[in-house]
């Protein structure tokens, strides 16, 4: 019965170690974002607001809440991140039309609330780092990740100006960012994740000496004598 | 204080209930590890029907909001976050709950006769629990949501004859869509919590009436002293409202590393894919049911279309959760406990528990040929488990069951 229970436990843990991710087969890098590094995501919403947000809507996203978040009061993120006379309070849309997008594009930029969740962060950091020369395509590039992406390599001018280790922390803030924009509830449950457990640990042995102090009556046959 | 009591005990029997139930309801005092997930799935279902108010307050049943509705409660909603994750995350906690109390039942024989009732009370609410996993799974409206249900739904338009119809009147259109999620989350909010419910509370009544099977499979009521209370029972409060206690708040702590740590999972909870809002015009590569209903979807897809028609598979399906219900009479077997049975059964159960955990994960997998050859063995290692059951039940030597429980 030992060597089963082991089998089967060894199997579960197996199979929770193994990743469902339904994202391309590709070789991704890893992304290696911290989400908590505040410095790294206030660079990564600058450079999307300036690089991305042209073309890519983050429509579930509210621009004081990056404000809140990343530790920018309203005046910043109107002065850095809002370039179309929004109200902080709105959520962040692109300003391109969409039927234009379309007949630019052949096809709306994707909305990418949510991209980090879908794809993940290893397959964005590896994607805007994976565009190459190739002009078979419309815009002269295409892409090791996405082949045959209708995007441009909207980075190319970060590309040229920086080092590639530099570039690298760039794409890396970049994703951080909407790592965050993916789930802002991040943020808050990473914090408050180990003071629950730390409240939870210390009620578990408070508990479990009361627990322990009612069974004593089973235990020493208090409770009634068994014959 | 006293009187009070009595003036209610005159117009509602609250201390009898409470003596019936909790006071003088004497529980095997040898329960182990495997008798905690009773008490966790009530606090499941209570946790499950609490979020699920807050839930219903801010979510949009229609193709057109459903998905931004649940952002919205994700981002603009306070503490939305958590209480969706309790919820959705829940319900993948719901059932590793379930499926380990069902397993107790196999373990410790707990569905043999005086039993039968009380098992197959379990077994509907365990049907009702996957079908109100599935509305639910719809609602938020993501891709998988979408071609999930698209799929499920679809096995209803295989039956001979009235199929195609049945279908539409199901999805009320002929594709999953708007009619589709107001009915769904009718269900989903209504009338399925309400069966749940009622039904907790029938397999609650027939436990209290039959008392609790325990780890060595004696009927502790037939050893009674001269108070007529059994000599292995000990009161259900205090000892096991403390013991559930200490349970509950252990289970909180592993739950809740889960809900602050990964709420998704990795994908086995909340599927990446789920994330991209439904599009009926773009099939996701890969279509998975989540972790817990992929046992059943392993043997529909192990089941080859016979004259064109998926119909056999869906019956194998079917077949694979009802022939459950029949456990009580396919066990031939003298003893209860898995531990004065024979080696024969051990060895049978212990490929059983491999198939379902080998089904789960191969349902989770891209078809391949290999794959596919493994989920026909394992589908017939799986049925085999009830079929030959009568035989392997009947013979093989069993131990003889001491009279007392032991430690």
């Amino acid at each position: 019965m030992k060597k089963l229970k082991i089998l089967s436990l060894s199997i579960a843990l197996s199979i929770l170690s193994f990743n469902v991710s339904a994202a391309s087969k590709a070789h991704l890098d890893h992304a290696d974002t911290d989400i908590m590094d505040t410095a790294s995501l206030q660079n990564g919403a600058k450079l999307f607001m300036n690089y991305c947000s042209g073309c890519h809507a983050i429509s579930f996203m509210r621009y004081n809440r990056i404000g809140k978040d990343l530790g920018l009061s309203d005046e910043l993120v109107a002065q850095n991140l809002m370039f179309a006379g929004e109200k902080t309070g709105e959520t962040i849309t692109t300003a391109m039309p969409e039927g234009a997008a379309a007949k630019w594009f052949g096809g709306v930029p994707p909305d990418l609330s949510l991209v980090a969740r879908s794809k993940g962060t290893d397959w964005i950091y590896t994607y805007l780092r994976s565009f190459y020369d190739d002009e078979s395509r419309i815009f002269g590039v295409n892409n090791k990740v996405l082949t045959n992406v209708s995007m441009p390599d909207a980075l190319w001018s970060l590309r040229e100006s920086q080092s590639e280790a530099e570039f690298d922390n760039s794409v890396r803030d970049i994703t951080n960012f909407l790592d965050y924009v993916g789930e802002p509830a991040k943020l808050i449950r990473l914090q408050l994740g180990k003071w629950v457990l730390l409240f939870l640990g210390i009620l578990f042995v408070l508990v479990y000496l009361l627990k322990k102090e009612y069974w004593k009556d089973v235990k020493y046959g208090i409770w009634r004598p068994r014959d | 204080m006293k009187n009070k009591q009595s003036w209610i005990d005159q117009r509602f029997p609250l201390s009898k209930v409470w003596n019936e139930h909790l006071a003088e309801y004497y529980t095997p005092r040898n329960f182990n590890f495997w008798y905690f997930f009773g008490g966790l799935a009530i606090l499941m279902l209570g946790m499950q029907l609490l979020t699920g108010i807050f839930l219903t307050m801010h979510f949009k049943p229609d193709a057109a909001n459903a998905f931004a509705s649940v952002e919205y409660i994700m981002r603009d909603v306070e503490w939305g976050w958590l209480i969706r994750y309790l919820h959705s995350t829940g319900a993948s906690a719901f059932f590793v709950i379930i499926y380990l109390h069902m397993y107790r039942a196999l373990l410790y024989g707990s569905y043999k006769g005086p039993r039968e009732l009380l098992w197959i009370m379990g077994m509907i609410l365990y049907v009702a629990l996957t079908a109100e996993a599935f509305f639910g799974y719809v609602l938020p409206y993501g891709q998988m949501s979408f071609w999930g249900a698209q799929v499920i739904i679809s096995l209803f338009g295989s039956v001979p004859v009235i199929g195609p119809d049945l279908l539409i009147w199901l999805l009320g259109d002929y594709a999953v869509g708007d009619a589709t999620i107001g009915r769904f989350f009718s269900l989903h909010v209504i009338v399925l919590p309400l069966i749940l419910v009622v039904l907790v509370f029938l397999h609650l009544v027939a436990l209290h009436h039959v008392g609790s099977n325990n780890p060595d499979g004696i009927e502790i009521k037939q050893n009674k002293d001269k108070d007529g209370i059994p000599k292995d029972g000990i009161p259900f409060h205090p000892y096991f409202t403390i013991k559930d206690s200490m349970v509950v708040v252990g289970f909180l702590w592993l739950f809740s590393a889960v809900i602050f740590y990964a709420p998704a999972l990795n994908g086995y909870f909340l599927e990446h894919a789920n994330f991209v809002e439904a599009n009926p015009l773009k099939t996701p590569e890969h279509i998975a049911p989540l972790w817990y209903l992929t046992p059943f979807y392993s043997v529909l897809r192990a089941i080859p279309p016979l004259f064109g028609s998926q119909f056999p598979g869906v019956l194998a399906m079917g077949a694979a959760i009802v022939i459950f219900f029949a456990l009580p009479w396919l066990d031939r077997s003298p003893v209860k406990s898995i531990r004065y049975r024979s080696p024969i059964y051990k060895w049978a159960l212990g490929v059983f528990v491999v198939s379902f955990v080998m089904l789960g994960w191969l349902g989770l997998q891209p078809v391949t040929p290999t794959n596919a050859l493994l989920g026909r063995i394992f589908t017939i290692l799986y049925f085999a488990y009830f079929i030959l059951m009568p035989w392997y039940t009947s013979i093989g030597k069993t131990k003889e069951v001491p009279a007392r429980v032991t430690e």
